[in-house]
């Protein structure tokens, strides 16, 4: 078995594929619906109405792609400098935790400020925070050539390890009754709802916004081609006069930076204050995100959806028949890995000798 | 605190601990430094471990005796270290992606698996896990099972292989110059394949050492990020399997150091500060060793033969 | 003494719509040095790699010793008694020469390897043809000719009795190659068989005994060597007239670029300088020759701003240069790398964003904004005056062969992002093999274009480890060995031994 490369990107087989790993996963994920004795057949009916099927669905689906969004965009635009950033967990939380402690600390006093400029300030503190922690990996790789993956992996368990000394002890919230959970950020600072009685908020207006920005900033830019341009060859693009090192910084605290922005987001738009489990691996899951739109920052928005769906329904399928919700995860896990098939085989023909 | 430090190092309990919390890094060690030094990168290690976990698991709960749950173990490994080899090394796919994708696709298979089998449970059902060799009337080794001895005997013999035998050298070979391998008669794809999959089965033996030995129940996140630790450990060690086992004990020895001092409250400090330990020292040792690190040359390079 | 040991029958192999080698027959006979002779992309690689197994044929079969060999199996080739020895190392740098020589002789799963037989079988068989190695050195240490030797030791080892050598000669000394024809002339004289891959006519008329010539993936002629001339050989290769480049006189201007006892330190020998000087003057060619390895590395990522000298500074128009290719490119350097693919191009870009890579920031974007149009219509225009082709200006660069690649790139070079010809002109050119690789009427293009500007002004420093280009083209010549360069004296001081012996580090002493 080998594989040839195909002269160009053969067009039919660029739509064909993708549709090809589509229906693959939907296939092999039958196959786990199965095994579960439940009914397939009812089984996609109701995750695809728990996900799409009402305006409610639509609403948590919404209000779950949020925060998947920018872990998707904080993805895709560090790996399209292939600086693997697989911390944006960690930068999420950290950016959190930022935004509580510039809006929520200090007695709710939030430092005698007016909201207009608490608001930017919790939304900088949160950037800040994530950047500064893509920061360490980003110098790590660059100047000692340190692989960024397990930095910044285990960069994500030290994080969660501050995030409960914090709320347990300068951030607890002292109302909570011994939950682990922070205080509360501000009324005044809590972003409005964009639908009425549903949980979708303004933040994703950010989200789309900072989509639209990536997308915008990676094909316009000298900025945009310098990314790609180190992504694509870095030998190439330093030969050409690319500052390599400072691109790849660059990127890490945009990525960093927009993974903070997350956290921010989530607890102003969704929960109020910082908890351990305010995210279900939003991180890991906007790797997966980026992926399937191809480190596109439009598509990340589609891809967001998706996925927040696909978590939504399953959620709410699992209410109704025997299927436990892990499905949702098995079905984007295997997306994954047939889109990446997928790209194979619209790049190369296989050949069986 | 110095009285407190010198009375733990005294303790033989101590060390016992500190082999017990190697294990499963060795074991996973190893199986990262075998398919790396044939050139491929296996992030797979942490779904793998889950998996493995959870097999192994389960054949013992379903019956089987403890050993056939470490083959059970083994093969889950293989199986998934397989489908790695097949998107890494005949489809030349990004061994990071690949790789995290295996890991998501592992766990959630197996906490899927798991909900599925046991639906309706509130508490984890247990197993009978292995029992300390106490026949062995050794200070610390006597504490182990034989897990761990397996683990520890592993390490001369993955060295005797990849230094002695002509398979080892075909391993290396294919990590350093594909091409030479390939201008030698070797297959390189066979190589890489088994080494992978060699090595996936190491990992998932790794996961079932937290289920049969460590634990006697499969619980949720128990791998808990060691996956991702071995990935460093192997650097650490400059992808040698004798400095891998020094690696993993010492990692281990502030595993369990901060387990003591946590309880000791010694210091002060919030627990968690001593949990984070060992993470903050994994990074500071790769930063550390990155300067001389010299990688398997053609680490994280796809080879595609008759590329042109 | 006739009978075959080699028979090839219509080999025919594409890639894509390129026909590499087109129903090819060919035999080779016992105690016989075959030369396959073509210019570069004749199809002399493709089909040496077939009958190794490398490639698959899409048609025709092999035959070896009267039976036939399976395809695209190079252990079954190593089998049949045929070796190769690769144009590029496919050696593992980090392990030993015994290493890489015993690599694939054991049965896999034997539990021990059997290292002393090996070792002694190495030293017996290298004492036979008269190359010596020593067998625990790392091979990361030695030098480009002793690589060749534990290549060719590789193939021995294994008993072959037919070898192949792809351009054997390309990264030797003069001295070095002649040393190389004797121990082929011994292997014959034991009864081995030989083909010898080149595209350098003298060796191939003093080497072989027979001769086959391809030409664009056909063979074109088989012939006795002692029947034919070089004038003749060179007709059929090259099947059309190439016109000589036309050299102007030039007049020697002021020094543009100084290096000044430059020491650059390195882990590989072609990474390190030691004290090197030289300076390059407007309107003249000097020109570096040298094996492999010896440095060139180094100097090449000097002058391109790559690297920083450790010792001793380089100054360009007067000015001292920082480690900075945008620095270099502002100063008016054209750079010309060796690897096209790997440090001249971004492969998965398109080729319009590849001309306009060095000068992205200026002229091509205001205030951070690439200017689309601009930029797309200043790679038309140098598509169309360089002559790119195989493809529009949407293409990823990957999709062009090796000539538009260079072409591509020689273009941007040259133009310095300027909209036309007339309002560049770079102060310093460095080329870097910039006809590696290309075919006859390519090197040719290549040079003039070269000429052309060194005519106008420019300064042009050639780096090439062929000869015949450098005699072809350079004003004055510097030898570099060992990160050490001689004094650069005019071309027609030099005698072709006197440049063997100074590749080789012998004299290099005595000039200094």
């Amino acid at each position: 078995m080998r594989l040839e490369a195909r002269g160009a990107v053969s067009p039919a087989m660029a739509v064909v594929a993708p549709l090809a790993a589509v229906a693959f996963t939907l296939v092999v994920a039958a196959l786990f619906v199965a095994w579960a004795g439940a009914p397939v057949g009812r089984t996609y009916a109701l995750i695809f109405e728990g996900g799409f099927g009402s305006r409610f669905a639509w609403s948590e689906t919404l209000t779950r792609a949020t925060p998947l969004v920018l872990t998707g965009l904080a993805a895709a635009i560090a790996f399209r400098a292939r600086l693997y950033n697989i911390g944006a967990e960690g930068q999420l939380y950290a950016g959190a935790l930022a935004a509580v402690a510039v809006g929520g600390l200090h007695g709710g006093t939030g430092f005698e400020l007016p909201p207009a400029v608490l608001f930017p300030a919790m939304l900088a503190a949160a950037a800040l925070a994530g950047a500064v922690l893509m920061a360490l990996p980003a110098i790590a790789k660059t100047r000692f050539g340190v692989d960024e993956v397990v930095t910044t992996l285990l960069l994500n368990f030290i994080v969660l390890l501050v995030v409960s000394m914090m709320l347990d002890g300068p951030m607890k919230d002292p109302t909570a009754m011994g939950w682990p959970q922070s205080v509360a950020l501000q009324d005044e600072l809590q972003l409005s709802k964009l639908v009425e009685r549903t949980r979708v908020h303004t933040g994703l207006l950010i989200a789309l916004a900072l989509a639209g920005l990536a997308w915008g900033v990676l094909r316009l830019t000298t900025f945009g081609f310098e990314v790609r341009a180190v992504g694509a060859n870095a030998r190439a693009a330093r030969f050409a006069g690319v500052p390599v090192t400072r691109t790849i910084l660059a990127v890490a605290l945009a990525s960093g930076a927009v993974a903070g922005l997350a956290g921010a987001i989530e607890v102003a738009g969704r929960t109020g204050y910082v908890t351990l489990d305010m995210s279900p691996g939003y991180g890991y899951t906007g790797i997966v995100i980026a992926m399937l739109a191809g480190l596109n920052p439009l598509g990340v928005v589609a891809a967001a959806v998706f996925v927040a769906g696909v978590l939504v329904g399953a959620d709410s399928m699992s209410r109704a028949v025997a299927v436990p919700t892990y499905v949702a995860d098995l079905i984007v896990a295997v997306a994954l890995l047939s889109m990446l098939v997928a790209t194979v085989a619209a790049r190369y023909r296989l050949r069986l000798r | 605190m110095v009285d407190a430090l010198a009375a733990m190092l005294a303790n033989a309990d101590f060390w016992s601990a500190v082999l017990r919390v190697a294990t499963p890094l060795v074991l996973g060690t190893l199986g990262v430094l075998l398919c790396e030094r044939a050139g491929v990168l296996n992030l797979g290690i942490e779904g793998i471990m889950v998996a493995g976990a959870f097999t192994g698991w389960l054949a013992v709960h379903a019956g089987a005796s403890l050993w056939t749950g470490v083959l059970v173990a083994a093969a889950t490994g293989a199986a998934f270290g397989l489908l790695h080899g097949v998107l890494t090394v005949s489809l030349a796919l990004s061994q990071h992606v690949a790789g995290l994708g295996i890991t998501m696709f592992a766990s959630s298979v197996a906490y899927y698996a798991y909900r599925v089998s046991f639906p309706n449970v509130s508490t984890p059902p247990t197993i009978q896990p292995f029992v300390e060799m106490r026949w062995l009337e050794l200070p610390v080794l006597s504490a182990q099972t034989p897990l761990t001895l397996l683990a520890l005997a592993l390490v001369p013999v993955v060295a005797w292989v990849l230094n002695r035998t002509p398979l080892g050298l075909a391993v290396r070979m294919v990590g350093e110059n594909p091409a030479a391998a390939e201008g030698q008669g070797l297959s390189v794809s066979a190589v890489r394949m088994g080494a992978i999959v060699a090595g996936s089965a190491l990992m998932g033996v790794a996961g079932a050492f937290l289920t049969l030995s460590a634990f006697n129940a499969f619980f949720f996140n128990m791998v808990n990020g060691r996956g991702w630790i071995c990935v460093a450990l192997v650097v650490f060690a400059s992808w040698r399997p004798g400095k891998a086992l020094a690696g993993a004990l010492l990692f281990a020895f502030f595993d369990a150091m901060q387990l003591r001092l946590q309880q000791a409250d010694v210091g002060g400090l919030p627990y968690q500060a001593w949990l984070m330990l060992p993470y903050v020292l994994s990074i500071v040792a790769l930063i550390a060793v990155a300067r001389r690190a010299s990688y398997p040359q053609a680490l994280m390079k796809p080879y595609r033969k008759g590329e042109r | 003494m006739t009978d075959t040991v080699l028979r090839l029958a219509g080999i025919t192999k594409r890639f894509g719509s390129l026909v590499a080698n087109d129903a090819i027959s060919l035999e080779l006979s016992r105690g016989e040095i075959l030369a396959l002779l073509g210019e570069n992309g004749a199809g002399k690689s493709t089909l040496v790699s077939i009958l190794f197994g490398h490639y698959v044929a899409d048609e025709g079969s092999i035959e070896a010793f009267g039976r036939p060999l399976p395809s695209g199996d190079p252990a079954a080739a190593l089998a049949a008694g045929v070796g190769m020895v690769h144009q590029h190392s496919t050696l593992a740098d980090n392990l030993s020469v015994l290493d890489n020589v015993m690599l694939g002789t054991e049965p896999l799963w034997r539990p021990v390897s059997r290292r002393r037989e090996g070792r002694a079988r190495l030293l017996d068989t290298a004492r036979r043809f008269g190359l010596a190695v020593d067998p625990d050195a790392r091979v990361a240490r030695l030098s480009v000719g002793e690589r060749q030797r534990v290549e060719i030791l590789k193939a021995l080892y294994r008993d072959a009795r037919v070898l192949i050598l792809d351009e054997p000669t390309a990264v030797l000394t003069p001295q070095e190659s002649e040393a190389l024809f004797a121990t082929l002339r011994g292997m014959v004289a034991e009864g081995l068989s030989v083909i010898f891959i080149s595209h350098k006519l003298d060796e191939v008329l003093r080497v072989s005994d027979r001769i086959a010539v391809l030409r664009a993936g056909r063979l074109v002629a088989t012939m006795a060597a002692r029947d034919t001339t070089k004038s003749a050989l060179a007709e059929v290769m090259v099947g059309r007239a190439i016109p000589p480049p036309v050299t102007k006189p030039h007049s020697r201007g002021d020094a543009v670029c100084v290096i000044d006892r430059v020491t650059m330190h390195g882990e590989r020998a072609s990474a390190r300088l030691e004290g090197a000087s030289l300076s390059l003057h407007a309107g003249e060619i000097a020109a570096i020759a040298g094996v492999s390895g010896n440095g060139q590395a180094a100097l090449v990522e000097l002058l391109c701003g790559l690297r920083a000298a450790d010792e001793g500074r380089v100054t360009l128009g007067g000015r001292a240069m920082p480690a900075d290719p945008a620095a270099w490119i502002a100063a008016g350097t054209a750079r010309i790398p060796e690897d096209r693919r790997d440090v001249g191009t971004i492969g998965d870009l398109p080729v319009w964003e590849n001309a306009i890579a060095e000068h992205y920031r200026k002229p091509f974007a205001s205030a951070g904004i690439v200017r689309r149009g601009a930029a797309r219509s200043f790679a038309r225009r140098l598509v169309d005056r360089y002559d790119v082709r195989g493809g529009g200006i949407d293409t990823p660069a990957r999709a062009l062969s090796g000539g538009n690649m260079q072409k591509l790139i020689l273009g941007r070079a040259l133009s310095g992002g300027a909209a036309r010809a007339a309002d560049f002109l770079p102060t310093l050119i460095v080329a870097s093999q910039p006809t590696w690789g290309l075919d006859a009427g390519a090197v040719a293009w290549v040079h003039q274009q070269l000429l052309d500007a060194c005519a106008r002004g420019a300064a042009l420093l050639l780096i090439s480890e062929d000869l015949d280009e450098i005699l072809a083209l350079a004003d004055r010549i510097a030898v570099i060995h060992a990160g050490r360069l001689t004094p650069a004296r005019p071309a027609r001081s030099w005698t072709l031994a006197e440049l063997g012996l100074a590749m080789a580090g012998e004299g290099a002493r005595d000039a200094a």
